[in-house]
């Protein structure tokens, strides 16, 4: 078991996906069972689904200095980083620290694929791309990492983390680390996923996309709807007393089971789990509220009701925001970290939307509807392809 | 700059390219001691896969399995108990033009078993369910300080978990029209478990630390090594020079235009 960790202060946080941009029009949506999906109008032949669509994306244009970046990833990571005044953050947290001591460890499952997809439509007679589109710093999974850098004019450690849907929550793990070992004083960490042919089309191949509104848990779920957004949080040591929410355990874990299932008795999911809640010191009748991966497909659902049905006791409040947002992949762990840190901030715990019959599975920590409450610590889990999971713990800062 | 990295130790460095598939052919060619193989060797099969998918799976899992195997047998460690990190640039660029051709053409065609093999942590994927792995595994991605970021990664988890990890380094040749964005040649795959204490199979020690400013990366001096220059983990050539001629030796790795992975290099006899 790892030992507990210094917990670490989240200084500025903020999300933008389908419900709309930063964290008022998030918690407006999760309070008021606002769902941000809609019937598929991406692309040129939509599959008949539901997806999170960010609006605005289009008409979005880089400044001028960036613009060698432009696709639709880098246009959804800027656009998010001017929510909730999260770009004069990171500018205050440079100042206060060097450019060279702030680090950015961003998720993303596709990166930029969108635009090299949109390049292949257009290759010229000798089967090359269009000289504009020749741009070895947009094709590869770094542009996310590379652009966001530039965009924030930080010079510190900056990796891509791209172990699919848990990408964005790994980040935290991994900038905790840096800071602990006084390779960095501050970090930037989040994700940013935009909706592509690779992901509707992909996900379709597997016949895990529902052709309605995902309902979570429910008994007759029937798969996915994709989404996309961005998301960051600013890291820094905790240092004395401060109303800011903690990031207090983190764990990672595998299941060696399989590409695309999970582990049948959840064990990665599991381990995760518990490794989270040693680096917190916690025990599991400590959480108050769970932010679960929930995803609507068959298998993940009944593997992760299980798991907290084992492993909580019945106060805990527990639910699967894709319903609002849509499944955002690589930034599904920033997206509902950032849900969870809300209901530290706020008291209110999300319900599962478009849900209407939970599945025999559910413990009755899985709710249908919000609550208030009192919320001092909170679990976000996020499980990827691969076999890959991610639990993260945060909790009420000393002052709050 | 303050920092509190401890020492820590390489066991089971492992190595393939076509023309130097495995570490004892690429420590020779590197000390100019052997030639790399000709005809270059073909892709590998590694064990860790079932018979079926050793020939199913795409040229990044092979290599990358192939070392990862090397390295842990090397090592003298359970595979099943090391968290792994994996690093490549761009995952496998053959698969990307596959999706993105077929998007381009037919998109409800796509193969879902291309697609599960599309995600970058493919790879790692593989690696933990052949060796039955439930620790932690990672799968990162830095464009050209791609083997640097994977190292501090690995180190970083190593010192803050004192425990020994797996580091596992690939990529594989750009093709179809998006080799004329990106480039990368043919196949390299390196790997090495990194300890936080020093055992019979400790092949080198190192302190690291991190360094501000524009560092030049190191070239490859062997011409063995410096034919690999152009594949995306040539970043990872000069630290395998190094460990090849056992000499100490400090390196500078570009993690990016603005700073650096500074390693002092002590071999351990």
């Amino acid at each position: 078991m790892p030992s507990p960790i210094p917990p670490l202060r989240i200084s500025a946080y903020t999300a933008t996906t389908a419900v709309g941009a930063g964290k008022t029009a998030l918690a407006d949506a999760l309070q008021s069972a606002r769902s941000g999906l809609r019937a598929n109008d991406f692309g040129a032949s939509p599959l008949p689904t539901y997806i999170g669509r960010v609006d605005g994306l289009e008409q979005l244009r880089l400044p001028d200095h960036l613009a060698n970046w432009d696709c639709r990833n880098n246009r959804l990571a800027w656009l998010g980083l001017q929510a909730d005044g999260f770009l004069e953050a990171a500018a205050a947290a440079r100042e206060r620290y060097g450019a060279g001591r702030v680090a950015l460890i961003l998720g993303t499952s596709t990166s930029a694929i969108g635009e090299t997809e949109e390049a292949y439509t257009q290759v010229d007679a000798d089967g090359r791309f269009q000289p504009a589109q020749r741009r070895p710093l947009v094709h590869t999974p770094h542009s996310l990492g590379m652009f966001v850098q530039a965009a924030l004019g930080l010079t510190g450690p900056c990796e891509t983390i791209s172990t699919a849907c848990s990408s964005s929550a790994k980040a935290f793990a991994s900038a905790e680390r840096l800071i602990r070992l006084g390779l960095a004083d501050a970090a930037v960490v989040g994700g940013v996923d935009t909706l592509c042919g690779s992901v509707l089309f992909g996900f379709n191949s597997l016949e895990l996309v529902s052709p309605a509104p995902c309902r979570p848990f429910d008994a007759q779920r029937n798969g996915i709807s994709l989404g996309e957004a961005a998301g960051y949080a600013l890291l820094e040591r905790a240092g004395s007393a401060s109303h800011d929410p903690l990031l207090l355990g983190y764990g990672e874990a595998s299941d060696a089971h399989h590409m695309s299932t999970p582990h049948p008795q959840g064990l990665g999911a599991e381990r995760a789990l518990d490794d989270a809640l040693a680096r917190a010191g916690l025990a599991a009748d400590a959480i108050d509220y769970i932010n679960m991966h929930g995803t609507a497909s068959t298998k993940n659902d009944e593997v992760e009701a299980g798991l907290v049905a084992r492993r909580f006791p019945a106060r805990t409040h527990a639910s699967s925001t894709k319903g609002f947002t849509g499944h955002t992949l690589g930034a599904a762990g920033i997206v509902e970290a950032v849900i969870s840190l809300l209901a530290l901030e706020t008291g209110w715990m999300p319900g599962t939307i478009n849900s209407s019959t939970l599945d025999a599975e559910c413990g009755p920590q899985v709710r249908l509807q919000g609550a208030r409450g009192e919320v001092r610590r909170v679990l976000s889990n996020s499980f990827g392809f691969g076999g890959n999971n991610c639990a993260l713990i945060f909790g009420q800062g000393a002052a709050a | 700059m303050s920092n509190d990295t401890p020492t820590l130790y390489i066991e089971g460095p492992a190595f393939w390219a076509p023309t130097l598939p495995g570490w004892d052919i690429a420590r020779a060619a590197f000390r100019g001691e052997g030639a790399p193989v000709d005809p270059p060797a073909r892709r590998p099969a590694p064990q860790v896969l079932a018979p079926a998918e050793r020939r199913r799976a795409p040229d990044s899992v092979a290599i990358a399995l192939e070392v990862s195997g090397a390295a842990v047998a090397a090592a003298g460690r359970q595979a099943a108990d090391l968290p792994c990190i994996f690093a490549s640039a761009h995952g496998d660029l053959a698969i990307n033009d596959y999706m993105c051709a077929t998007l381009a053409s037919e998109p409800t065609l796509l193969s879902p078993t291309k697609f599960h093999n599309s995600v970058h942590n493919a790879a790692v994927g593989y690696w933990t369910i052949g060796t039955g792995c439930m620790a932690s595994s990672n799968s990162v991605s830095a464009f050209e300080g791609t083997f640097a970021a994977g190292l501090l990664e690995a180190a970083s988890q190593c010192a803050c978990d004192g425990q020994a990890v797996l580091l596992t380094g690939f990529d594989v040749q750009a093709v179809g029209p998006l080799a004329s964005a990106v480039h990368s040649e043919g196949m390299l795959a390196a790997a090495m478990v990194i300890a936080p204490e020093r055992s019979e199979r400790s092949v080198a020690a190192f302190d690291w630390s991190l360094a501000e400013g524009p560092a030049q990366p190191a070239a490859p001096q062997s011409p063995a090594a410096r034919a690999l220059a152009g594949n995306s983990l040539a970043d990872a050539l000069p630290l395998f020079e190094a460990l090849a001629r056992g000499t100490e030796a400090q390196l500078a790795m570009p993690l990016s235009a603005h700073l650096a992975l500074r390693l002092a290099l002590r071999p351990l006899a």
